[in-house]
């Protein structure tokens, strides 16, 4: 049944007046040869009340942050959605209405992505913000592709503190972009400006991350400086919801800011969908992929919105366009501007600090407790690294089993730190969870 | 009407933030921000106006008859809604255990058990997060599968049609290879012998959608599937066009090597005024070890992420994929069940009857059948009254009807492609064939009233020279040019 | 604000819609009547540098409407001795006096026996009739 009702009433008319005896005529320009000639061997049809009761079911088998106390981060964090998002993701039309390439009909989206690009612009301190890209992961292959073509150079730098799901999408995309991706391993837990540097030559840009993926605080003008010097392109990858208190990147010298949007105002949602931004520097928006809204006016002088400057993109410029994306992200970008807009200038610096001084506290905790840190002279902003003197993933299972998920397992993508675990502390953790995520892993591990 | 940072006053706020009795950290200074973002200052109140203000600017599936062309702008079901926004799937973290995300792995499973049997093509990665991505994806599968196999150098290029959507030939330049265009015949369907003349040794593929951006079912589709596999190349199926023939005929049998879905399109995540989508995967038995990594298996009655692919890819995209549209995807899909057919069956014949009944009002450029959309030309009223499609479109608009995709295929000129979805009713689609009978009236009457059409939306035709001569792309705090009133 | 419909009889023509004025050993070049017309009004030149040198029937920049981007032929080769800054800072000039103010390069030519394969202003409009 599903979404379609056809009367016998309507068919028949609409049958008639094509000119055919049956619906299965208009299937005859489908050579027989090809024909799916049985019925589609698939679940059954389910009614509404039966479809919300197998997905229930099925979400009822996630162990999620309602249930288990979790201190997983590592690029997605469980940061607090305000309930006004739902405003923004819930109107139909927003929800249901397609790219605005009609702008007649569509100011309402258009407006709001004006407003998401000049949000982005001033956390990031860059002049010009696309509409959105796939994801934090994605928006690092944009990056170098639009440094390829900026600086005619083939080589791209990446910090080993990098994300690793980051780095590898980028090598991914690489040798179709025609890169060779450089790694610079990390130097207890932060990336060495001298040794980026001198990696550096020749490169077409240089990919860092601020806080980085130990959630350490990188000397990230350093580290812009070196790819500047080296006449590279600075890539900064930064957390939205450190902005208020870590500086811009475009203050210190960065051609290009990306990252991965979700911890500003999307659900975890077992990965996606979220938004990835990208900003940069001004001289660079006719190399940006993406969709860009543009601000002019009506034949009658009132103020409007538009997407601008699509020569870049695939449906005019095709083979030669700055990429192919068409579909991106837009209803959780609108979402990370109503959560911006809610929480405002102060709220968002609270909240790095709120993080921050959580974090710093979990940390003294745990030393308390025993355990290690295994960067302990670097500063950090909401996670940090600690190691537990075992295997992690061992310890992980066992602390669920107390019902705490004490963080992520860095040695799956870093050596030496198989006894390591990401510890992520956000806003809605309290005190009382840092207590209990203590005891779990004394207990587990102490 | 105002930005949100013109209803902003300094000091304004909405939410607020936990703070707990514990020891301020300072940040490094050398790394402190200067001074605070100019994000908006405004109440909750205020928020919710102005978004409640946007959304009454604009349209969707929601407020009316949506029939643009190549986009399947079908009822997006509120019950996905629901769903996805269930606490187990909307609050589960990435990287969270296998063992504690069994009911994401499950779904995720079942729903690429729907997408094999639906394309006829085994393996699946549900990883891309939109149809170019898929494509991309699909590209550099194919480029894995030929390197490989020792051909990867001598095989540089691939073949798209002159009806191809911009996204296939600028997935071919991120993938790093060569564009070749076939030409269309007068039926509609690919010219076999232009074909014929530019698959060689050096070809990788094809990459097609069936039924075309025409809406025409390509009838030599065996003889050119063919033509590639002699050559040793393969076939790449865009899915932006599946749904047209979702059990009726599969891309695996048309042979059809790696194809993409668009979850967006046929299986009803919404667009979200520009997305979030889902591109998913489905290739052969023999390509299946390329696919990126992470893939879903079964062990038994579990599941987990396996990330020991020794030949994939990689990764396209982070995490698993976009979960959230998959849950959407699913509970579509189970809507239907087998019926998926019935889908199709009405897509086909919903756009047909629009066809009937429009074609001697504009000029048909292919006399047959359609599929489940179909392209007109509003040549005859350009020559006839100076009126052209983007005028008929702004036009529309007043009648309270989106636009139909205008000026594409590129081979038809004053283009206008029409898909109305099998979620129309009848009585909606008469109604949109009495407002273009009626544009067509007003062009020979009043020419005038199309041209500087619409009238009745919130702005009227908007200056994109301007937006492109001088692009204003964010708010300027220090002074910006263009109130509300027009040009300061 | 677009120039009437015309095709000079002074100037040679390529049949990618591109026209060249020789002008002793050097050859300035442009896009004809009929390029701006199928562009639209002109919002981006993407020009070459001075000195690079280009070669007939290859591009050597972009031309961009709103709507549309073309590549920007060019009917012989040479190398460039100066390119119009005027279209770059108002690409509408193009559209406005395609052949005069609306030049885009002029080029020091390297095979003049390259103007013998370009069309005269009647052959060209036979050309653009056929378009």
């Amino acid at each position: 049944m599903g979404y379609v009702s056809l009367t016998d009433d309507d068919r028949s008319a609409m049958l008639e007046a094509i000119g055919v005896s049956s619906i299965d005529e208009l299937f005859d320009q489908i050579p027989a040869g090809v024909r799916f000639g049985r019925e589609l061997d698939v679940e059954p049809a389910l009614t509404e009340a039966e479809i919300m009761r197998l997905l229930e079911e099925l979400a009822g088998r996630n162990a999620h942050t309602g249930v288990e106390l979790s201190f997983l981060g590592m690029g997605v964090y469980d940061h607090y959605v305000p309930a006004v998002v739902d405003v923004v993701m819930s109107r139909g039309e927003f929800l249901t209405a397609y790219t605005p390439y009609q702008p007649e009909m569509s100011q309402g989206v258009l407006q709001a992505i004006f407003e998401y690009q000049t949000a982005i612009c001033e956390l990031t301190g860059m002049d010009v913000s696309n509409a959105s890209g796939y994801d934090g992961c994605t928006v690092a292959a944009d990056a170098c592709f639009i440094a390829r073509h900026a600086t005619g150079r083939s080589k791209v730098v990446v910090a080993e503190a990098v994300n690793p799901m980051v780095r590898q999408v980028v090598k991914t995309y690489a040798p179709g972009f025609g890169l060779d991706v450089v790694e610079v391993s990390q130097r207890g837990g932060a990336t060495d400006a001298d040794e980026l540097a001198e990696a550096s030559a020749d490169a077409a840009a240089v990919l860092f991350q601020q806080p980085n993926a130990f959630g350490v605080l990188e000397d990230a003008p350093a580290l812009a400086a070196a790819a500047g010097d080296a006449g590279a392109l600075a890539v900064a990858h930064v957390d939205p919801v450190s902005l208020g208190v870590l500086e811009a990147p475009g203050a210190y010298g960065s051609a290009i800011a990306i990252g991965e949007g979700q911890g500003a105002g999307n659900f975890q949602s077992y990965g996606g969908p979220h938004y990835g931004f990208l900003a940069a520097r001004s001289d660079l928006i006719r190399r940006m992929p993406g969709r860009i809204v543009g601000e002019t006016v009506d034949a009658a002088g009132r103020r409007g919105y538009v997407l601008t400057l699509q020569t870049r993109e695939q449906h005019i410029r095709r083979e030669k366009a700055t990429s192919n994306m068409t579909t991106n992200q837009t209803l959780l970008a609108l979402g990370g501007l109503v959560y911006l807009s809610w929480l405002g200038p102060q709220g968002l610096v609270e909240l790095g600090e709120t993080c921050m001084s959580l974090a710093e506290h979990a940390k003294g905790r745990l030393q308390q407790a025993g355990f290690a840190l295994a960067f302990p002279d670097q500063p950090t902003f909401k996670e940090f690294a600690v190691r537990v003197g075992r295997d992690a993933r061992e310890v992980i299972r066992e602390a669920r089993a107390r019902g705490v998920h004490p963080g992520y397992a860095l040695g799956r993508d870093y050596a030496g730190l198989d006894d390591a675990l990401l510890v992520a502390v956000t806003e809605k953790r309290t005190p009382a969870d840092v207590d209990r995520l203590v005891d779990v892993l004394t207990e587990v591990a102490g | 009407m105002d930005l949100i940072y013109e209803k902003s006053s300094p000091g304004r706020r909405a939410g607020g933030v936990p703070q707990y009795d514990l020891p301020r950290v300072e940040v490094p200074a050398a790394l402190r921000r200067a001074a605070p973002p100019r994000l908006p200052e405004v109440t909750e109140p205020e928020l919710v106006r102005h978004v409640t203000a946007l959304a009454d600017r604009n349209f969707g599936i929601d407020t009316g008859f949506y029939p643009l062309g190549s986009c399947t702008m079908k009822h997006n079901p509120r019950v996905n809604e629901r769903a996805a926004g269930l606490p187990g799937f909307r609050d589960l973290h990435p990287l969270q255990e296998d063992e504690g995300a069994q009911g994401a792995l499950d779904l995720m499973w079942r729903l690429q058990r729907y997408l094999s049997e639906i394309t006829g093509l085994p393996g699946v990665s549900l990883q891309p997060a939109a149809g170019s991505q898929g494509e991309l994806t699909g590209l550099m599968v194919m480029r894995a599968y030929f390197t490989d196999r020792g051909e990867g150098p001598q095989r540089d290029t691939i073949i798209t049609a002159d009806t191809a959507h911009g996204t296939n030939p600028a997935s071919v330049t991120m993938a790093g290879y060569a564009l070749e265009k076939v030409a269309t015949d007068a039926r509609g369907n690919l010219d076999l012998a232009d074909l014929r003349t530019k698959v060689n040794e050096r070809t990788a593929g094809l990459m097609l959608t069936n039924p075309s951006t025409l809406g025409l079912f390509d009838e030599g589709i065996e003889e050119v599937a063919e033509i590639f596999h002699d050559a040793g190349a393969l076939l790449y199926y865009d899915g932006a066009n599946l749904n047209a023939v979702v059990g009726h005929s599969r891309p695996g049998d048309m042979g059809f090597d790696i194809v993409h879905i668009n979850l967006h399109k046929t299986f009803s995540q919404p667009h979200g005024g520009g997305g979030p989508g889902g591109g998913p995967v489905a290739v052969r038995d023999t390509i299946e070890p390329f696919l990126p990594s992470p893939q879903v298996v079964r062990d038994g009655n579990a599941f987990r992420l396996d990330h020991d692919r020794p030949k994939s890819i990689g990764r396209v995209r982070g995490f698993a994929g976009p979960f959230g549209v998959f849950v959407r995807s699913y509970a579509f899909m189970r809507a239907y069940g087998p019926e998926l057919r019935e889908m199709s069956d009405v897509a086909v014949l919903n756009a047909n009857y629009l066809l009937a009944r429009l074609r001697d009002v504009f000029e048909l450029p292919y006399d047959r059948h359609c599929m489940h959309e179909f392209v007109l030309s509003a040549r005859n009223l350009k020559r006839e009254h100076g009126i052209t499609a983007l005028d008929v479109a702004k036009r529309l608009m007043d009648f309270g009807i989106h636009p139909p995709t205008v000026y594409f295929p590129l081979v038809v000129p004053e283009a206008l492609m029409i898909e109305p979805t099998e979620t129309e009713v009848k009585a909606r689609l008469d109604e949109f064939v009495d407002a273009m009978l009626q544009i067509s009236r007003e062009a020979a009457e009043d020419p005038e009233l199309l041209r500087t059409a619409p009238h009745t939306r919130p702005v009227t035709r908007l200056d994109e020279v301007r937006a492109a001569k001088e692009p204003v792309v964010r708010y300027d705090f220090a002074g910006h040019t263009t109130t509300q009133a027009g040009t300061r | 604000m677009a120039a009437p419909e015309s095709y000079p009889d002074d100037l040679k023509y390529h049949r990618d819609h591109d026209w060249a004025r020789v002008d002793g050993d050097d050859a300035v070049l442009g896009i004809t009547w009929f390029a701006q017309d199928s562009l639209g009004e002109l919002v981006h030149f993407e020009a070459p540098e001075t000195g690079a040198t280009i070669g007939k029937d290859s591009a050597y920049g972009e031309v961009e409407s709103v709507k549309a981007v073309s590549d920007v032929i060019a009917p012989l080769s040479g190398g460039i001795l100066e390119v119009n800054q005027g279209v770059v800072d108002a690409p509408e000039t193009v559209n406005e006096d395609p052949y005069g103010d609306g030049w885009l390069i002029r080029i020091r030519m390297s095979d003049p026996s390259e103007l013998d394969a370009l069309m005269d202003a009647a052959a060209y409009r036979a050309h653009v009739a056929e378009q």
